[in-house]
């Protein structure tokens, strides 16, 4: 179990909206990342990349339901991890999607996985939550990440996301052989 | 009026040299490459979707076709409920 979390850093996007969300210079001196985040933008979809790596470094496994159906599917070679987190704007008025993301060992030299935990909120019968396994085909350790909407919009105000640091290097417990 | 895309970018500390704004959210405009990977982005994310659309809109016809079989060979609803 980690020792520690500690805020790195809260962003609450004002009036004008915000194409993105960028954590950047992300202090090296822990074991995993934690990103818990509330938004809106017109779709349900965000996505999540890292270091500035717009390349076909991404692939993920979604499983998901919408209220009615369940479903899951899965891609490859994209140049983002894709993930429910973000209400739409035809959603209940002044909602907001959630999602938490986890990094292990982002300070590594081999491939960067992450889950995501995410739901949206809507007073309707349809309402999204997903359940996201991606990975990141980058060997550098990540120094930044940044959210954006799917689709070409910008979140809306007082969507929120928060950065986490976890330190796990100084927990002690039993080990399992 | 052209509206100007911003993004929230904020500086979690381990900046070398410091950047004097550490911690606090700052506004800035996308950057001409950035405007334009964020339409590509979006016009994958447009396919993407569509290839998981069409994936479950055929496994939705598949299994309607298969009920309507199953049912011509005399299984009543619940029989082909217990099935799935």
């Amino acid at each position: 179990m980690a020792n520690t979390m500690t805020l790195v850093s809260t962003v609450t996007v004002g009036a004008g909206g915000a194409a993105s969300i960028d954590f950047t210079s992300i202090p090296q001196t822990g074991t995993d990342l934690v990103v818990m985040c509330s938004l809106r933008a017109s779709g349900v979809g965000t996505n999540l990349t890292f270091n500035n790596d717009n390349g076909a470094n991404y692939s993920k496994r979604r499983l998901q339901g919408s209220g009615s159906t369940v479903s899951s599917n899965s891609a490859s070679a994209q140049a983002y991890v894709n993930f429910i987190g973000q209400d739409a704007t035809t959603y209940v008025a002044n909602t907001f999607g959630n999602a938490a993301i986890y990094i292990p060992n982002y300070t590594s030299s081999t491939n960067k996985s992450v889950s995501i935990d995410g739901v949206t909120e809507d007073n309707a019968t349809a309402a999204w939550m997903g359940l996201d396994a991606g990975l990141w085909s980058g060997t550098n350790a990540i120094t930044s990440l940044k959210l954006a909407s799917s689709n070409l919009d910008n979140f809306a105000q007082y969507s929120t996301a928060s950065l986490y640091i976890i330190d796990k290097s100084g927990a002690t417990g039993a080990t399992v052989a | 009026m052209t509206e100007i895309l911003t993004k929230v970018v904020v500086c979690g500390g381990a900046c070398e040299p410091k950047c004097g704004k550490c911690g606090e959210p700052q506004i800035i405009p996308l950057t001409a490459e950035e405007i334009a990977q964020r339409e590509a982005d979006a016009i994958a994310y447009a396919e993407q979707q569509a290839i998981v659309e069409a994936e479950a809109a055929a496994k939705a016809e598949a299994k309607a076709s298969a009920e309507a079989k199953l049912a011509k060979l005399g299984l009543t609803p619940d029989e082909i409920a217990a099935l799935k």
